[in-house]
């Protein structure tokens, strides 16, 4: 599904990501843990295509196609999916209606004919279950006067409405209480597939309870130090980043 | 009569040379009320930046060459006028075709008795003396010379009456349409708009243009608000490229009257609003909103007015402006509070979205208050569009242009949705979609 080979990326002039390689299978999840700074949500947002992030090297093939070389919206309509860490409001713009511009333009790109009206409420009602949302917040702005966990449970309700094949989750689980946290893991497992795949970008290791990683990866220095499964997560929540960042210095 | 500024000659000699053909013509109060507006604008001229009020839009496009009174007559298609409703509106409408009723146009069937809409050409000719005393009495002294054309020409128009306590249910459409007789042709309508006590209705200005041909559009309406009425207002300015406009919206309110005005601009190569608000009587309220949309090389010049003549009154003022291309847009908004105005409650804001790098908005709010108990608030932004809000539409999938029109759309909403009536809400609405998507996709701004 996803294969990044050799990624450097710089932002402002300051190197991030400094030889970063990862390959995501399809069906399959992965975490992407790390200290502050490591370049996690730089990762995150120079797969999904957000100016300001300069690509010094490397490569990003996500389904064959050089990712890099596509513009945000058609890394949308290809199946790239990026919750934010801090959705983003917009005054003005109906929930409801961003979803229907994307996800239409999205079945464009496809070949496939527009949902109708109906159609579309219809799977609105559906997804809009999964985490537990009002149907009023379809017809609020987009994120605006949301509070925290709102913003949360929209991502992931869009995430489910767009179906992507590669969601990323940047740092989800920040600024969530228990019970938000629950309904937003609940979303993005009932979302597991055999065709979908998710990176987790987390700094800390609770989301991992409720959404079980196949692999995890630590991020370090902009690049990935160490891989395992989630027993490496339960490690880094015993023994902290220290360790890691001591080796990576060594390594370098 | 004085020595005649250059810039308003032809205007002086015209109306000197057709007084007498005047609707009410010998009627001693109107004639002196023709004479003193020719002689202010003998006098004083056409405005230009040497102006205060007029620094930041030249007058030079309109004056260069002097338009000819436009005449009654002029051909307009009824289709034209069936094509341009506004879909489930259904209101009593009157057309004016270049300035003058055209009876055949308009469509005031079913108007109940309380509510009377006649033409200002027919209430001069037969009844003038009913209507000469309201005629300039919200208007005062003409603030500049386009306005004393009109008073010096002032033939027809709509005069709109509802009687005490009565409310209107279908709003009335005001439908100018410019541009129906030869190139070069100014008109110059006057409307009276005369609500009784506790009186309740919705009226709608429109101005388009039938055919692009250099034309000015000098329009004066003037509003009296009887104590306790309520009027939804709505002017909006939708002409061709070669059509100049100056408009000019002039209310007085009664005590405990409410006037809730929204201001719509999308197309014309100048187009000037004045809009002064007396807020007479104690308890009245003003929700002045404005919508401008500039493109190409339009110029949109919005020039408001409020005085706080009473106490415990509220004024309310937002102007929102998109400007992209080498559109150019003037925001001027002064609010008076005088000194026996306590409690005054007012807020004002104007706030800008500049698309490109030619476009340029010129903001003054200009704050007098002589009384020492009043809030007033105001705030003037100029901006782009969010990257961080493009960039979050467009990973959703949405198209870069959809995103952008998204946006921009957006920015203007809460002005458009304040809007009343339903049907005048939509066609707004989708007006303004539309002029956006058209805008921004010929000026291939990134």
């Amino acid at each position: 599904m996803l294969k990044i080979s050799d990624l450097r990326v710089a932002v402002d002039g300051k190197t991030i990501l400094n030889g970063l390689n990862l390959e995501v299978g399809t069906g399959e999840v992965h975490a992407i843990m790390g200290p502050n700074g490591s370049g996690k949500s730089t990762l995150a947002n120079v797969i999904a295509g957000r100016d300001g992030y300069e690509v010094l090297g490397g490569t990003v093939e996500f389904k064959g196609k050089d990712l890099l070389d596509l513009d945000p919206e058609v890394r949308a309509h290809e199946g790239v999916f990026l919750a934010f860490q801090y959705p983003v409001e917009i005054p003005g713009v109906a929930n409801i209606a961003l979803l229907k511009e994307g996800l239409n333009a999205a079945r464009r790109y496809r070949g496939e004919p527009e949902l109708d009206a109906l159609d579309f409420l219809k799977l609105v009602r559906e997804k809009v279950k999964l985490v537990e949302m009002k149907e009023e917040f379809l017809y609020r702005s987009v994120n605006e006067g949301f509070s925290g966990g709102e913003k949360k449970r929209n991502e992931i309700f869009q995430m489910a409405m767009l179906e992507p094949s590669l969601s990323l989750l940047d740092e989800t689980d920040s600024g969530l209480d228990i019970d938000a946290l629950k309904i937003v893991s609940g979303g993005v497992n009932s979302l597991r597939s055999q065709d979908r795949s998710v990176i987790l970008v987390t700094h800390y290791q609770r989301l991992l309870d409720y959404i079980v990683p196949d692999y995890v990866h630590v991020l370090a220095e902009g690049r990935i130090v160490q891989s395992g499964d989630k027993d490496l997560a339960l490690k880094l929540e015993a023994e902290g980043y220290g360790w890691i960042e001591q080796s990576a210095g060594a390594a370098a | 009569m004085s020595s005649v500024v250059e810039n308003a000659a032809a205007y002086v000699a015209a109306q000197q040379d057709t007084a007498a053909q005047l609707p009410g013509y010998g009627l001693a109060a109107l004639d002196a009320g023709r004479a003193a507006a020719l002689e202010q604008l003998s006098r004083h001229g056409l405005p230009s930046q040497q102006d205060e009020d007029w620094k930041y839009t030249s007058t030079r496009s309109i004056t260069r060459a002097a338009f000819k009174p436009a005449s009654a007559g002029a051909p307009c298609p009824a289709d034209f006028i069936t094509q341009s409703v506004i879909e489930g509106l259904n209101p009593y409408r009157m057309v004016f075709v270049d300035g003058f009723l055209s009876a055949a146009l308009s469509d005031l069937e079913a108007l109940p008795g309380h509510v009377r809409l006649r033409s200002l050409a027919q209430v001069l000719s037969e009844d003038a003396t009913s209507v000469v005393p309201s005629l300039g009495r919200m208007l005062g002294d003409p603030p500049h010379g386009f306005a004393a054309m009109n008073s010096a020409f002032v033939a027809d128009g709509a005069v709109v009456e509802i009687e005490a306590h009565q409310h209107l249910e279908r709003p009335i459409e005001l439908l100018f349409v410019s541009g129906c007789g030869d190139e070069g042709l100014v008109s110059m309508p006057r409307t009276l708009v005369l609500m009784g006590e506790g009186s309740h209705a919705t009226i709608i200005e429109r101005h388009c243009s039938l055919k692009e041909v250099r034309s000015l559009n000098n329009s004066l309406v003037e509003i009296d608000l009887g104590k306790g009425a309520t009027l939804d207002y709505c002017s909006l300015q939708s002409q061709s490229n070669r059509s100049f406009h100056v408009g000019g919206l002039f209310a007085g309110l009664a005590e405990s009257a409410t006037l809730r005005a929204t201001t719509v601009s999308t197309s014309g190569a100048l187009i000037r609003n004045d809009a002064r608000i007396n807020l007479n009587g104690e308890n009245s309220t003003v929700h002045l909103d404005g919508c401008y949309l500039v493109f190409g090389r339009s110029h949109v010049d919005n020039h408001t007015h409020i005085s706080h003549n009473s106490a415990n009154c509220v004024s309310r003022e937002t102007y929102k402006g998109v400007l992209g291309d080498r559109g150019r847009a003037v925001f001027h908004g002064r609010i008076v509070v005088k000194q026996d105005a306590q409690k005054t409650d007012s807020e004002q804001s104007n706030q800008n979205l500049l698309l490109s790098e030619e476009a340029e908005i010129d903001t003054k709010p200009q704050l007098e208050i002589y009384a020492d108990d009043v809030k007033c608030a105001h705030g003037a932004t100029v901006g782009q569009l969010d990257d961080l809000a493009l960039f979050y539409l467009v990973s959703r999938g949405v198209k870069r242009e959809n995103a952008r029109r998204m946006l921009t759309q957006a920015f203007a909403a809460d002005v458009l949705d304040r809007v009343e009536s339903a049907p005048l809400r939509q066609y707004l609405q989708s007006l303004a979609s539309d002029r956006l998507s058209n805008a921004l996709s010929t000026s291939g701004a990134s």
